[in-house]
């Protein structure tokens, strides 16, 4: 057992930050509009190994497991880095194109039968949609599907278009397939909630060292530094749990699989919610302003949660687990 | 390769004998005596501890020299997850000194000192106990008056402590006085005082359990020799927090596991309570609560494993200790608060209240449920943990001390 990053996965993790943080700084966040889908970042993320990360290098990826993919999802979830690069993440070896960037890839979990309305993130500049269903995975063409755009997503960073119903496309992977990617989902979606729950930690405390009242800064009052130090807490219990996930979904974990994705799924997508709920409280009036970064996050929140299965799915299958070595 | 979670080998096969003794050694080694019987708990405690001791499993990671196992932290790991697997006697009375008293002495104290204490104290032997808190240093522990003043090759000792749990057993006391009433914490000195001295006196203070594990303790004109002392003179502060460190950290494996079981535990009740019919269980939103709290639960467990990552290389607990301190006490409350509420009216009385399925007993619930309001307190309670968090983690300005 050795549960730390090594010295390879950190440097990795560090390539990744400081192209994020040249790239895609927070700074500019400030006051921004509806992004349309940046091909260019696409692109250049293809370059740096994102998306075939887990590829064997024979087929131009880079060969490495879940657990690097969390360091690297965390980061990017860090910066609030644009695009659907869950999906094409997951597309790299099943989607021509996918893996190098030419073909950018959306996707919907359908998994669960639902009647909530079909909305796709970055359907435009999109190649393929990929869609999991219980019974499998299938490709649709993107300029094949008949949408609208939503004027006023939440994220404002994500775009949104709303269909009303979606072609049938080609069948591309059994349900084994589609269980498998809408567990990897889960994962990479949580260590972005990850991102979020160490950024909106990093910006709170920026804020509480900087901004004064009554004559002293505002981390100085017991009030603030215990939202503070429960962030933390959430922040390193995320941080394990996604890690563990990963790890396992690598074969170097104990226990069940899916009962490690959920964990990490669940508490990620709660205490994420949670930290960016305190870094706006601790920003106080400013916190509420469309200027300061924290409601980005907490608005990315929400796009991360409601995919790969939600808080509540994750929690049954968390507590009906239990059942099994009940006794 | 890295961030592995799997035990290795090794740690396997010493699972496999430690499993293989705990199942028949726990049976053999009988119920527990009723808790105010103190001679009888001591006897039973430390009965337990000698068996641990002549089987190997005595102090897994303590070095050999002194009677320790000498094994890795992921065999100590192994060895509490077995434990608490096979309901193991808790580690009882000998809390101070296999938690709190060894570890300062292999970390801080003299050859002579090792020597004379580390074998007792995992053979059952000696049973030791904590001088650190007073009526008017809690929170705020370096404002402690306990008086030592030096008498030629002894300190004399004049003050009180509290909290001291196990005081009227003990064999020993780790125990923190004044040596400079001119400073604060660079006036604290670590001393090893034998509670058979004159001059000690032991007055219980129940706790809301109605037991008296704690005490108060009274110390006047108690003579404790020079070579007693640990570290050196005025740097017990640093001394005692190399301790505090242990106990916020590794020590909290066994705990976390133990609410593992418990959340199993809290299935099977859920089962077996009904209302009009349906059993508790059969509310999808009490299976989704049970879920949370058991998510919760596994990631402790997670950061514990990342702790004894760090632990391994580094040989001392980092500040991540306060995170799982601060976590597991608050999260333990909200459990065996969930359970208690479960037990609908049973709640209501400590002792067992008719009968569940799986061993186990409402009042035993209760009681537990009663004694997690113990843990967001001592051992720095949870609002000095956020400050510990906050101000040395994150770089809040410090509070006034």
């Amino acid at each position: 057992m050795d549960f730390r990053v090594t010295e390879d996965q950190a440097a990795l993790q560090e390539g990744i930050r400081s192209f994020c943080e040249g790239r895609v700084p927070v700074d500019a966040l400030g006051g921004m509009e509806k992004q349309p889908l940046d091909r260019e970042l696409h692109g250049e993320l293809a370059e740096m190994g994102v998306f075939g990360l887990r590829l064997e290098e024979s087929e131009g990826g880079v060969g490495l497991g879940m657990s690097e993919a969390a360091l690297v999802f965390a980061e990017l979830g860090r910066r609030l880095v644009t695009g659907p690069l869950i999906w094409s993440h997951l597309a790299a070896g099943l989607v021509d194109g996918a893996g190098s960037g030419e073909c950018v890839v959306t996707g919907l979990d359908r998994t669960r039968a639902s009647n909530e309305p079909i909305l796709l993130e970055y359907l435009e500049g999109a190649g393929s949609v990929l869609v999991l269903e219980a019974s499998g995975v299938r490709r649709i063409d993107a300029a094949a599907i008949e949408a609208r755009a939503i004027a006023t997503p939440l994220d404002p960073l994500t775009p949104l278009h709303h269909a009303a119903a979606l072609p049938e496309g080609e069948s591309i992977g059994d349900a084994a397939l589609s269980a498998r990617l809408r567990r990897e989902g889960a994962i990479l979606s949580a260590a972005m909630l990850l991102g979020v729950c160490e950024s909106t930690l990093e910006l709170a405390v920026a804020y509480g060292q900087q901004r004064e009242q009554f004559g002293r800064p505002i981390g100085g009052f017991q009030a603030i530094k215990h939202i503070l130090a429960d962030m933390y807490v959430r922040q390193e219990q995320v941080r394990s749990a996604v890690y563990a996930a990963a790890a396992t979904a690598d074969g170097r974990g104990v226990g069940d699989v899916d009962r490690a994705v959920a964990t990490a799924k669940l508490l990620a997508g709660e205490f994420a919610l949670k930290n960016a709920r305190a870094c706006v409280q601790v920003y106080g009036g400013m916190g509420f302003t469309w200027e300061m970064p924290p409601h980005y996050y907490l608005k990315r929140v929400f796009v991360l949660q409601n995919a790969f299965g939600s808080a509540d799915e994750h929690a049954l299958t968390v507590g009906e687990g239990l059942e099994g070595d009940a006794g | 390769m890295p961030v592995d979670l799997r035990y290795s080998d090794a740690d396997e096969t010493f699972r496999k004998d430690l499993r293989a003794w705990l199942a028949e050694a726990v049976p053999a080694h009988g119920a527990p005596p009723p808790r105010n019987d103190w001679d009888a708990r001591r006897e039973w405690d430390s009965g337990w501890q000698r068996k641990l001791f002549d089987a190997g499993y005595a102090g897994v990671q303590w070095p050999k020299e002194y009677g320790g196992r000498g094994a890795s932290l992921t065999e100590e790991l192994v060895y509490y997850e077995e434990t608490a697997r096979a309901q193991a006697p808790y580690i009882g009375m000998n809390f101070v000194g296999i938690r709190h008293g060894g570890p300062t002495l292999i970390a801080e104290g003299t050859e002579l000192q090792k020597q004379a204490h580390l074998p007792r104290i995992l053979r059952g032997e000696e049973i030791w106990c904590q001088g650190f808190s007073e009526p008017q240093a809690g929170s705020d522990l370096a404002a402690l008056k306990t008086a030592a003043v030096r008498d030629g090759d002894h300190y004399v000792l004049n003050g009180q402590k509290i909290w001291t749990s196990f005081a009227q057993k003990a064999d020993y006391c780790e125990m923190l006085v004044r040596t400079d009433p001119d400073a604060k914490h660079r006036g604290i000195s670590w001393l090893i005082m034998p509670m058979d001295l004159p001059g000690i006196e032991i007055r219980p203070l129940p706790t809301l359990l109605g037991e008296t594990d704690f005490s108060e303790m009274f110390v006047e004109d108690v003579r404790v020799p020079v070579e007693n002392l640990v570290g050196a003179e005025n740097d017990g502060w640093r001394v005692t927090n190399v301790t505090l460190r242990f106990e916020r950290g590794t020590a909290w494996a066994a705990d976390i596991i133990e609410l593992q079981r418990m959340l199993r535990d809290m299935a099977t009740l859920a089962k077996h309570v009904t209302h009009d019919g349906a059993s508790a269980w059969d509310d999808k939103a009490l299976r989704r609560e049970i879920g949370h709290l058991s998510a919760e639960v596994e990631s402790l467990w997670a950061m514990v494993k990342l702790q004894i990552s760090e632990l391994a290389k580094t040989g001392v607990p980092g500040l991540g200790g306060s995170a799982i301190k601060l976590g597991f006490t608050e999260l333990n409350q909200r459990i065996y608060e969930l359970a208690t509420q479960l037990l609908g009216r049973a709640g209501m009385s400590r002792s067992d209240v008719g009968e569940l399925p799986g061993g186990l007993g409402s009042g035993r619930i209760v009681e537990k449920y009663l004694n997690t309001l113990s843990l967001t307190i001592a051992a720095g309670s949870s609002q000095i943990q956020r400050n510990i968090i906050s101000e040395r983690i994150l770089g809040m300005p410090r509070e006034p001390r």
